[in-house]
């Protein structure tokens, strides 16, 4: 089944998350991603969505349809940056902890703990790089592995949509700025 | 915990002063603001139930009993159905209340039931004060949780000086865009806590964004529609509840008749067009007429104005109007192309579209299309459609046919009633039978189908419009699901609610789906009841009987003369069959119009519905 990213601003409230991934539980999509957190503007938060699903078209409407989700925009065929975020633990010998070091950084990867017993990596790429680098790093002993889900922006101005509401902006333009990197 | 309430003597005097003259600055209970907010939003009726955990709303509620009536029901989902009804009838906003747990769970059906039919509600629910949320203390339902999917939006209010923004927030919410039920779940405390209310604090929904009666229309699209339509020789209008919402049935009829289209009505757009105008043609689908359905089938244009093509309508959606190009005017977006594919989506509200439409069509002139006028009329008089019933020979002293035959006899010449139909054999036979000329006159669950919601819902539309009499019409099944409202109704001593029970003595579509489709066997389907005139006297109420069709024409009169509720138990041929009938899964061309000699083998896949 093909899969479709979307993009999503929503309000910071409790209980967005649960209205947005019942709609999908009720049409029967499976989540593949789900990646969410705070925005550049107090109060409204952005979402990168993976389902798989043939068409996403009628969903990006009803999700729409939610009081509390400002825009959504299916970027599967637009200009997209898309970057995921894993962690791995590699369990295996010190010595072939030591090469795989090599091996890892060589990839792009980021070691971040490294004992006698296991080596904890940070790759950061795209969706499909980071696939290929589990794929290699699974026969070397993976024990743990932590993904984010992946994170989508578009290229070039923001659509319409995916504005954060003028009132909002105002709202963090008015704040000291210190504050606004707290949020 | 008893409410406390210092401030009030309104238990005393009557309450023509509240409150709401007060100065601006003085403190009061959230309850009391929950009061204030509903008289702001113009409300003046409540249906609902007390509990512990909504004590302090009804507490504060006697404060403002002139302006805010509450009219106490004998179950929650009654209460729920007669705020449906009072909306349905008047276009208001319908307002129901519940306690916390199986309070507030009872309210589920009914704002499911307004979720599918797009019914303006806010159902107000008490909850456990806020620091035994998620304890499981006692009477604690989780109903924000439970109620996402079937509302528009909803609400759990812990600090009351959010109530003034949520009310606000919640009715406009309701009334605006496709209409629907918003739930709003308010702690104890918050009911109890003391503040000085901010009236001015703004609404804050930058994601809610709905089409307006005012907003302009998009003019490529209705340009495309008039350029389709008046090059249509074999166009048709199929018109829904989205006509009756939008109050645009002279809209409709300006379109049609200016343009010569015919207009088919949905079961929720009965009344948009009379009966007996020219163009009318009837309603579609799973039961609708002979000619109606092979005209959708024929036709070669199709404009929907307010309908969500529901599957009772559609039936198996890939065989639709198949040789049509589809117009759809919706207010939702994300109706456009959910079953049906669409070549012109004109996202509005139905009454400045078809303003538009009506101006754009007059600047061009249209193909003649007499000859698909007379080939739908050459279509009616071969099948006959209401002599179906009556051509076919009589097995019983009282047919279903003779209860609608008696009352169309009776409201032939009166514009003061309204029907409110249940759900089944009978809600279909009056749809089909009863002379529908009026908006908002024909009121029943269509998309949720509940069982249940005729009674409460006409006692709703009895209080908001006492003017007219409300004729409920009801089989004995639904009847027995919510007839403890008769309690309520004889509690308010309403005069303008009569009730036809169409009693067969079973489940009976269910029964005629088993005798079709099923083999005969009528599992579950047989009913029993109490005798419902002797139940309509033993709440004090009026009740008769009519077992045959002679008597008909005298009771309906006699009922409607009466100054009080009457019951009339209806004891009607058993086995009578709504026809035509669509076979659920299959095209709507595709219609059975008697039950066929042999019986029908077992369907071996259960999948439709």
């Amino acid at each position: 089944m093909a899969q479709h990213t979307l993009i999503a601003l929503l309000q910071d409230r409790a209980g967005v998350l649960h209205r947005t991934v019942t709609l999908l539980r009720r049409r029967g999509f499976n989540i593949a991603s789900l990646a969410v957190g705070r925005s550049e503007v107090p109060g409204i938060s952005r979402m990168t969505l993976v389902v798989d699903a043939t068409d996403a078209s009628q969903v990006v409407m009803q999700l729409d349809r939610l009081v509390e989700v400002i825009g959504v925009t299916d970027v599967t065929n637009e200009k997209a940056v898309q970057r995921e975020t894993a962690l791995a633990k590699i369990v295996s010998s010190p010595t072939r902890l030591a090469e795989l070091v090599d091996v890892v950084t060589e990839y792009g990867a980021r070691v971040l703990d490294l004992t006698e017993e296991e080596l904890i990596v940070q790759i950061t790429d795209t969706p499909e790089r980071v696939e290929e680098f589990i794929t290699m790093i699974r026969p070397e002993g993976l024990a743990e592995l932590m993904r984010t889900g992946r994170l989508a922006m578009m290229r070039g101005r923001t659509p319409k949509k995916l504005e954060a509401p003028a009132h909002y902006r105002a709202q963090a333009d008015g704040a000291p700025a210190d504050e606004e990197v707290a949020a | 915990m008893p409410p406390s309430q210092s401030s009030t003597t309104a238990r005393q005097s009557p309450a023509s002063d509240p409150p709401t003259r007060d100065v601006q600055t003085t403190s009061r209970t959230g309850a009391q603001v929950m009061c204030e907010a509903l008289i702001r939003e113009n409300v003046s009726t409540m249906f609902g139930i007390p509990g512990g955990c909504i004590m302090p709303f009804y507490h504060a509620m006697w404060e403002y009993r002139v302006r805010l009536r509450h009219v106490l029901c004998r179950h929650e989902q009654g209460a729920g159905h007669a705020a449906e009804g009072y909306s349905r009838a008047t276009g208001q906003v319908g307002v129901c209340i519940g306690t916390s747990g199986p309070g507030a769970t009872n309210l589920v059906t009914p704002i499911a039931d307004a979720w599918m039919d797009g019914t303006p509600l806010v159902a107000i629910t008490g909850q456990v004060p806020s620091a035994l949320l998620g304890t499981d203390a006692f009477q604690e339902t989780d109903i924000t949780g439970i109620t996402v999917p079937i509302t528009k939006h909803n609400y759990l209010v812990t600090d009351a000086r959010d109530l003034p923004r949520v009310f606000r927030e919640a009715f406009h919410i309701a009334r605006t865009g496709r209409p629907g039920p918003v739930l709003i779940d308010i702690t104890k405390d918050a009911q109890l806590a003391r503040i000085v209310p901010e009236w001015d604090t703004p609404m804050d929904l930058p994601g809610y964004l709905p089409m307006s009666a005012r907003q302009d229309v998009d003019q490529r699209a209705i340009r495309a529609a008039a350029e389709l339509l008046r090059s249509a020789s074999r166009p048709v209008i199929l018109a829904g509840n989205g006509v009756i919402q939008s109050g645009a049935t002279r809209e409709l009829r300006a379109l049609a008749e200016q343009a010569g289209i015919p207009v088919i009505t949905t079961l929720h757009g009965l009344g948009a067009m009379p009966h007996d105008h020219p163009l009318a043609l009837g309603m579609p689908g799973m039961h609708g007429w002979v000619h109606v359905n092979r005209a959708i089938q024929a036709c070669d244009v199709l404009l929907n104005v307010g309908s969500r093509f529901d599957d009772r309508v559609t039936g198996k959606a890939s065989t639709f109007a198949p040789h049509a190009k589809i117009i759809h005017i919706d207010i939702d977006p994300a109706e456009i192309g959910k079953l049906v594919r669409t070549d012109v989506a004109i996202v509005a509200d139905c009454k400045p579209a078809l303003r538009s439409l009506t101006v754009a069509m007059a600047q061009g002139s249209s193909v003649a299309r007499q000859a698909w006028m007379h080939e739908i009329i050459a279509m009616r008089d071969e099948h006959l459609p209401r002599q179906g019933y009556t051509r076919r020979e009589r097995t019983a002293p009282l047919m279903p046919h003779d209860v609608f035959d008696a009352m169309n006899r009776a409201f032939r010449d009166r514009s003061d009633w309204r029907v409110v139909t249940d759900v089944g054999q009978h809600q279909m036979w009056a749809a089909q039978l009863l002379d529908w000329s009026r908006p908002r006159t024909h009121i029943t669950s269509g998309g949720a189908g509940t069982m249940g919601f005729s009674l409460p819902a006409a006692m709703g539309a009895a209080i908001a419009d006492p003017e007219k009499t409300v004729w409920v019409v009801v089989g004995d099944g639904g009847f027995q699901m919510t007839n403890c409202e008769l309690a309520t109704i004889a509690q308010e001593g309403l005069t303008n609610l009569k009730v036809a029970v169409v009693n067969n003595g079973y489940l009976g579509m269910v029964r005629q789906w088993q005798q079709l489709f099923e083999g005969q066997r009528y599992s579950g389907t047989p009913l029993t009841g109490p005798d419902f005139a002797l139940l309509a006297e033993a709440h004090g109420l009026r009740g008769m009987r009519v077992e045959h069709a002679d008597d008909a024409d005298a009771a309906i009169t006699t009922a409607w003369k009466h100054t009080g509720c009457v019951v009339i138990d209806f004891r009607v041929e058993r086995e009578a069959n709504v026809f035509p009938i669509v076979p659920a899964g299959r095209a709507i061309g595709d219609m059975m119009m008697s039950a066929p000699a042999a019986p029908v083998v077992p369907p071996s896949s259960s999948t439709k519905v």
